[in-house]
């Protein structure tokens, strides 16, 4: 388990990316109040989703404006096809922790 | 509307018929394309798949259960050669006829030629995967003198790959700020420094002829020099794809002329992508749009417009095309208006890693970001359409 940081310094509609400790960039959300965690490389083309806009629980890809829904990793619509993966994420005490599963991507 | 005909196979086509799904149509569908290959995605030929970075496959923009689902007619390899809409007919190459309550323009364009070209191996057009196999390989075959004539954005993200291959490349273009219309003077200067930037050689000049027995030894240029050249791409624009409309009494005038709900000129026969001249609600201007968000974007505007019977002009959306070259990512949003004034916002020029907002009488009209993704997105949100500005 990771702690991101406090969930003072990740206001709603702020976006975080984490490099450091993990198999693969994550990327975490606080969407409108919830955090979320995804796979922080765009499913499509060589993109960083923690750069995207965030709009309700969604993430749009920041080169060619795929969105992801945040809570399962499905894209809503072309060019990306397939789903990123998703992480656990909780706040504990004010604050985030991501939960890192070494497990088959989705 | 029992059976819907769209004429074009590739991102405009195929975002059509996910449109029509999408819509609710369960009647059939039959798609022409003038190139063998399924839908494809053509921004990465002049970058990854150039480079050889990526294969074919890679490019497909729908595999067999999209297509399952979409369950539509794929006929391929196969042109459309006239339109009668009096008898409802599409005449294909091969002799077919298609009968079509409704038909969706969607066959974009091709890249224009120069004169002294013909029968020269080694000169190049980049539009399909066929070319950019044809133009890969003759790039591997090096070293040599690649030359490429325009400085547009193929040229330069050709130019670029073509650099990262450790080849030696010149860039030719008649034109003195080559990317002003897109970016305006001052961001287009910017761009064109990256060529130097990179060791690729620049030469404002216009192209008059090319030497060389069956395959090309040179460029000519209008102030004499001579260019030695190896492989040779021509990259100064395309032309839509309306001959086939001739006849047909579709307005065609520089793409078929629609308005901004696609429809064109006749009743049940609307437009999309490159090949589709429309009035922009955003630019407040009727113009042929080459960028690949357009082609996604226009797709359901016109299936509605189709469906309904009547135009339905969609809501307004912000215009936007990227290009990676030269190890920037340049992304640019809303309209570079004549006057408009570009304000460096945050970021450092000098590192090529910026953003740029585009003042109109105050009001924020376009934003050009090199490597910035994240203000960029936060930026584009915040652009008013020129059009909507009152005259000054």
């Amino acid at each position: 388990m990771i702690t991101v940081c406090s969930l003072e310094d990740l206001p709603p509609g702020e976006s975080l990316r984490i490099t450091e400790g993990v198999p693969a960039p994550i990327a975490v959300f606080n969407a409108d109040g919830t955090v979320y965690a995804i796979d922080d490389t765009c499913t499509h083309q060589d993109a960083s989703l923690a750069d995207g806009w965030l709009e309700g629980c969604f993430v749009e890809c920041p080169l060619h404006t795929s969105f992801f829904d945040l809570r399962d990793g499905r894209p809503t619509c072309p060019p990306a096809k397939a789903a990123v993966r998703t992480h656990p994420v909780s706040v504990v005490d004010g604050q985030i922790k991501l939960h890192i599963t070494v497990g088959e991507p989705a | 509307m029992k059976n819907i005909t769209v004429v074009g196979a590739s991102l405009a086509g195929l975002s059509t018929v996910r449109a029509l799904r999408a819509e609710g149509y369960d009647g059939e569908i039959t798609v022409v394309g003038a190139e063998e290959h399924r839908p494809y995605d053509r921004p990465p030929l002049s970058k990854d798949f150039l480079s050889g970075a990526v294969e074919a496959e890679s490019l497909e923009l729908a595999d067999g259960d999209d297509y399952e689902v979409l369950g539509a007619q794929w006929l391929l390899g196969q042109r459309a050669l006239r339109l009668d809409p009096a008898s409802r007919t599409l005449e294909l190459s091969g002799g077919r006829q298609v009968l079509t309550d409704g038909v969706v323009v969607a066959t974009g364009a091709t890249p224009r030629v120069l004169p002294g070209a013909e029968g020269l191996a080694g000169i190049h057009t980049l539009r399909t995967l066929d070319d950019a196999v044809a133009l890969r390989d003759d790039l591997r075959n090096g070293p040599g003198n690649v030359v490429i004539l325009g400085a547009g954005f193929i040229g330069a993200e050709v130019a670029s790959t073509a650099r990262k291959m450790g080849l030696d490349v010149t860039v030719v273009d008649p034109v003195d700020v080559p990317l002003e219309r897109a970016l305006g003077r001052e961001m287009g200067e910017l761009a064109d420094t990256l060529h130097g930037d990179h060791g690729v050689r620049r030469v404002q000049d216009r192209t008059v002829g090319f030497t060389g027995e069956g395959r090309v030894t040179g460029v000519c240029l209008a102030g004499g020099e001579v260019l030695p050249a190896d492989t040779v791409l021509v990259g100064v624009g395309v032309q839509p794809v309306t001959e086939w409309l001739a006849g047909s009494g579709v307005a065609v005038d520089d793409g078929v002329v629609c308005d901004a709900g696609c429809a064109s000129s006749v009743p049940n026969v609307v437009a999309v992508g490159d090949v589709a001249r429309r009035p922009d609600p955003f630019t407040g201007r009727h113009a042929r749009v080459e960028h690949w968000t357009s082609a996604m974007e226009q797709a359901g505007c016109a299936v509605r417009t189709l469906l309904a019977g009547v135009s339905e002009p969609p809501p307004v959306r912000v215009p936007y095309f990227w290009s990676d070259q030269f190890g920037v990512r340049l992304q640019f949003a809303g309209y570079a208006a004549p006057g408009a004034r570009p304000r460096i916002v945050e970021g450092d020029v000098q590192d090529r890693s910026f953003t740029a907002v585009y003042y109109r009488q105050e009001s924020p009209v376009a934003v050009l970001s090199m490597n910035r993704p994240k203000p960029f997105n936060r930026l584009r949100r915040t652009l008013v359409a020129p059009s909507a500005l009152t005259a000054a």
